[in-house]
């Protein structure tokens, strides 16, 4: 199971900060989890509705949507950052 | 060793200057950089920051120690703070030590730079209207430009 993380208005809109998720066949990359998290209720198609403010990490590392993923991997969603 | 803290308190500027300096005299230049909560027309009740533990510590580390690999540096310090702030509360601290201003100057500018676009901490505004994310600026990744060379 891949552990998902939200932060910030990406929580807010999804509802929830962590989940567990099994990765579905298919599903190598960043991308590909985010059009299939889309597709599960509305809150998360809100979430994900601009890619553009949309960033990603894993395993605690800034990551492009091409970046492949597997089922052990940490992986968080959050608007750019604002610290500082 | 560069070092890093992300913690819900305050931080003391003097007594972080004094730790690191101690009893060194091969630091001719101590620069230091505080951020604090900004209420630019009265409207601010709080602002909240959020962040992500543990890829927010290594974001620093990884920051703090690409400062001191580009940088002559005796001490850098980063301490960023989370939690809800009132405003002019501080928020980040950042000391950076040299022989000579150049390297001091340039290592703190860096860092604050580069903590602003990387860091994963995310602010909320609180006004009597509600609240609200703050955006990221244009201007803070265009910032990063400059170091590339």
């Amino acid at each position: 199971m891949a552990q998902l993380l939200y932060f910030s208005w990406v929580r807010e809109r999804i509802g929830k900060s962590e989940e567990q998720f099994d990765l579905p066949d298919g599903v190598q990359d960043v991308a590909a989890l985010i059009e299939v998290l889309r597709e599960r209720d509305n809150g998360y198609a809100t979430a994900f509705e601009d890619l553009s403010r949309i960033r990603i990490a894993v395993g605690q590392s800034h990551v492009g949507t091409d970046h492949t993923i597997s089922d052990t991997d940490e992986i968080a969603f959050f608007p750019p950052v604002t610290g500082g | 060793m560069a070092s890093i803290s992300v913690q819900a308190d305050d931080f003391d500027i003097t007594g972080e200057i004094n730790a690191l300096k101690a009893d060194r005299v091969d630091i001719g230049a101590i620069v230091t950089f505080t951020g604090t909560v900004r209420d630019l027309d009265g409207s601010l009740t709080s602002m909240t920051l959020e962040h992500y533990p543990g890829m927010t510590e290594r974001e620093l580390q990884a920051v703090a120690d690409e400062a001191e690999a580009r940088w002559p540096l005796q001490a850098c310090r980063v301490i960023h703070r989370y939690g809800t702030l009132s405003p002019g509360e501080n928020i980040v601290l950042v000391i950076t030590m040299s022989a000579h201003r150049h390297a001091a100057f340039q290592a703190a500018d860096f860092l604050m730079d580069f903590l602003k676009s990387r860091a994963p901490f995310w602010k909320k505004e609180e006004t009597g209207e509600g609240a609200t994310w703050v955006d990221a600026r244009e201007s803070d990744e265009l910032a990063l430009k400059r170091w590339n060379s």
